[in-house]
């Protein structure tokens, strides 16, 4: 298993380097002077030449990508040149909200999806069946932005005054907030990887107020998460579904489970012991498919319930042409991405030991 | 506890017609394909026939109506000394219906150009690296597996950050990151068969590499193609409305779905016709172009028969 895990980790190195090469690309290739972004329209020819003189843009390509490279190992993303401050003090400000979403998204896509798909596929061919397949069918094919609005209209307006009513929009309800970690345990001077951490469980709202103790902001954050996480995870959760269907459906036929069934077991427990840990395979992987899904998806929900996390700081940016945000914020999430399908790839050898043995 | 007993099919076991017949006959009683031809049937007729449908000018704002009123249908009770307008009024005075039947003209465009251009360039970099081997094919299969490793979604915003935004370096994007997908299925079916026997004696009788790709090769990828492109449409149109909904597509006044959401969100609590109307087009559109998708897989795949029918 150990071997699996080493030859996995190493695998994803070239992947990573490549991410950062079409980062880097994608930066210098943004059609707006560095200088003249940086220092403003009024910036002479001396200055820009001492600017450019001073960030290196004068070097040569492959020694800027290089020194790039670098600097993102050290976890230094250079600074934004809208707010003037390290990129990598904005991720730890809005990473955390878009990690909470499409960490609720994935709960309640992977619970309502394998479970509907087990409903759909233990009454193949009935009315349940049909009904739920159908549902998965228009899950897939919603815009999520769309289902944000609806659902805002829905649980805000029509059930206003209702105990269903959902708050809209915001992280928390105006007038809450939490005091910074650092502050609360001294820790304001710490620099590198330990501030990024304490300032990551700083401003994720759940984590800070679970830390600190403080349940009725926890509550709160919570219920401003439910509708955004159910638009999220619509998608996946349809994908997931119909997945799980087809995957047990296929087990189900196998010979092994009829003679679990001949030999008497209770039903229940050969579709949880024998049908469903084999049929889980297909599933996990579906799962590990659709993080691109959710990520995608916090970005553009985050933008209807106005939250504020990596996509809407990621739009701005690239609406005011901000490239070392723009650059630094592609690296992080496509960093998760790959990290997630390195933990599903870890899990098939969890589920299937075949796999470990290759 | 119901069990599943192995279904026997009706067909007759002698009188087997053709393959592509047999595919074809399976595909029209496919009901994932019934509905889903139905809807894309109406959605062609709204794009070809837009000008006649669209009572009003798409783009033009309309003198004597209120801003974003509610729709007015007269067989619903709506009085019928009102003009009637069956999605109501947008924000800038304009009749929504006729945005939306000019709509499906934008959006079947924008499926059809994104997914020709990644299929082309697609195939052509799975196809020379399938054939050829060696370490251009391990230069442009990493280069994919890189591009992979982004959520397409944000991938193409990054690259409408380069090319600023607008409609077509949407596309471009869109297309681009679409690429991948075709480039291994077609390198899959070239793997497959490059060194089947039939190759071999085309290329014994003195045929060219590009006879044997286009010729020998490349009609066996056709039908992994024809399935992934219909789905690839559906995600294509998706991630289009995403990239208008963020500004980042297509441009005002454009009667683009995503778009006319994006600037009607702030409304959604006092006049959500004007987000229920685009939001349901997107929808149906995908959805239609998701089941012929599924349909085809089934009838083209008889490995697949009966696994994923909804």
């Amino acid at each position: 298993m150990l071997q699996f895990i080493t030859r996995r980790l190493l695998l994803i190195v070239p992947v990573l380097i490549g991410i950062m090469l079409v980062t880097f690309v994608i930066a210098r290739a943004i059609p707006s002077d560095p200088c003249v972004a940086m220092m403003g329209e009024k910036a002479t020819q001396a200055q820009c030449a001492e600017f450019r003189e001073r960030y290196g843009l004068n070097d040569n390509i492959f020694i800027q990508f290089f020194r790039y490279l670098g600097q993102v190992v050290q976890g230094n993303f250079g600074d934004s040149i809208q707010y003037h401050r390290p990129v990598m003090d904005y991720v730890s400000e809005r990473l955390p909200m878009t990690f909470e979403l499409t960490i609720g998204a994935m709960l309640f896509s992977t619970i309502t999806g394998i479970f509907l798909g087990i409903i759909s596929a233990l009454n193949r061919n009935t009315i349940i069946d049909t009904a739920t397949m159908v549902l998965a069918n228009i899950g897939v094919s919603m815009p999520v932005f769309w289902l944000g609005l609806m659902l805002a209209y829905v649980f805000s307006l029509v059930f206003k005054g209702t105990p269903l009513y959902i708050p809209p929009s915001g992280r928390l309800t105006p007038g809450l907030s939490l005091a910074p970690l650092a502050t609360v345990w001294h820790m304001e001077n710490l620099t590198g990887l330990a501030r990024f951490v304490v300032n990551f469980l700083s401003n994720s709202v759940i984590l800070n107020s679970l830390l600190t103790g403080n349940f009725t902001i926890l509550k709160d954050a919570l219920w401003h998460l439910i509708l955004p996480s159910f638009a999220v995870g619509t998608i996946p959760m349809a994908t997931i579904a119909r997945m799980t269907r087809s995957s047990l459906l296929e087990v189900l036929g196998l010979d092994y489970i009829r003679t679990a069934r001949a030999k008497g077991l209770v039903a229940s427990l050969v579709i949880r012991k024998h049908a469903l840990r084999n049929a889980l395979i297909p599933i996990v992987t579906v799962i590990g498919l659709e993080t691109g899904a959710l990520l995608s998806g916090a970005v553009l929900t985050e933008t209807v319930f106005t939250l504020p996390g990596m996509g809407t700081a990621l739009v701005s940016a690239i609406l005011s042409r901000d490239y070392p945000v723009v650059q630094g914020f592609t690296v992080v999430i496509a960093f998760i991405f790959v990290l997630t399908n390195l933990i599903v790839d870890l899990s098939y050898a969890y589920f299937d030991p075949r796999i470990r043995l290759e | 506890m119901n069990i599943d007993i192995p279904v026997t099919t009706n067909e007759p076991i002698l009188a087997r017609q053709s393959p592509a017949l047999e595919a074809l006959r399976r595909f029209v009683h496919h009901r994932s394909a019934q509905i889903g031809l139905t809807l894309f049937t109406i959605l062609l007729i709204c794009a070809v026939f837009a000008p006649i449908i669209a009572p009003f000018d798409p783009t033009l704002p309309l003198d004597n109506v209120t801003r974003r009123s509610a729709p007015c249908v007269h067989l619903l009770g709506c009085p019928a000394d009102q003009p009637e307008h069956l999605m109501g009024i947008d924000s800038n005075n304009r009749d929504l219906f006729s945005r939306v039947v000019y709509g499906s003209r934008v959006s079947l465009q924008i499926g059809i150009i994104t997914i020709s251009f990644a299929i082309i360039v697609g195939g052509f970099i799975g196809a020379i690296s399938g054939f050829f081997g060696g370490w251009l094919d391990t230069l442009l299969m990493r280069t994919m597996d890189i591009l992979m490793a982004f959520p397409s979604l944000l991938l193409a915003i990054a690259i409408v950050s380069v090319l600023g935004p607008g409609l077509y370096n949407a596309l471009l994007a869109i297309g681009i990151v679409s690429i991948p997908i075709y480039a291994r299925v077609v390198r899959g079916s070239v793997l497959s068969v490059k060194n089947l026997e039939y190759v071999d004696a085309s290329r014994a009788l003195g045929a060219s590499n590009l006879h044997l790709i286009f010729n020998r090769i490349l009609p066996n990828a056709l039908t992994p193609l024809i399935v992934q492109g219909t789905l690839g449409i559906a995600s294509a149109i998706l991630n289009a409305a995403a990239l208008s909904f963020l500004g980042l597509g297509a441009q005002p006044p454009t009667p683009e779905w995503g778009l006319m959401l994006g600037s009607e969100a702030e409304s959604v609590f006092n006049a959500p016709h004007l987000v229920f109307f685009p939001g349901l087009a997107i929808m149906v559109t995908v959805l239609s172009f998701n089941l012929i998708g599924d349909a085809l897989r089934d009838a083209l795949d008889p490995r697949l028969r009966g696994s994923n029918r909804a």
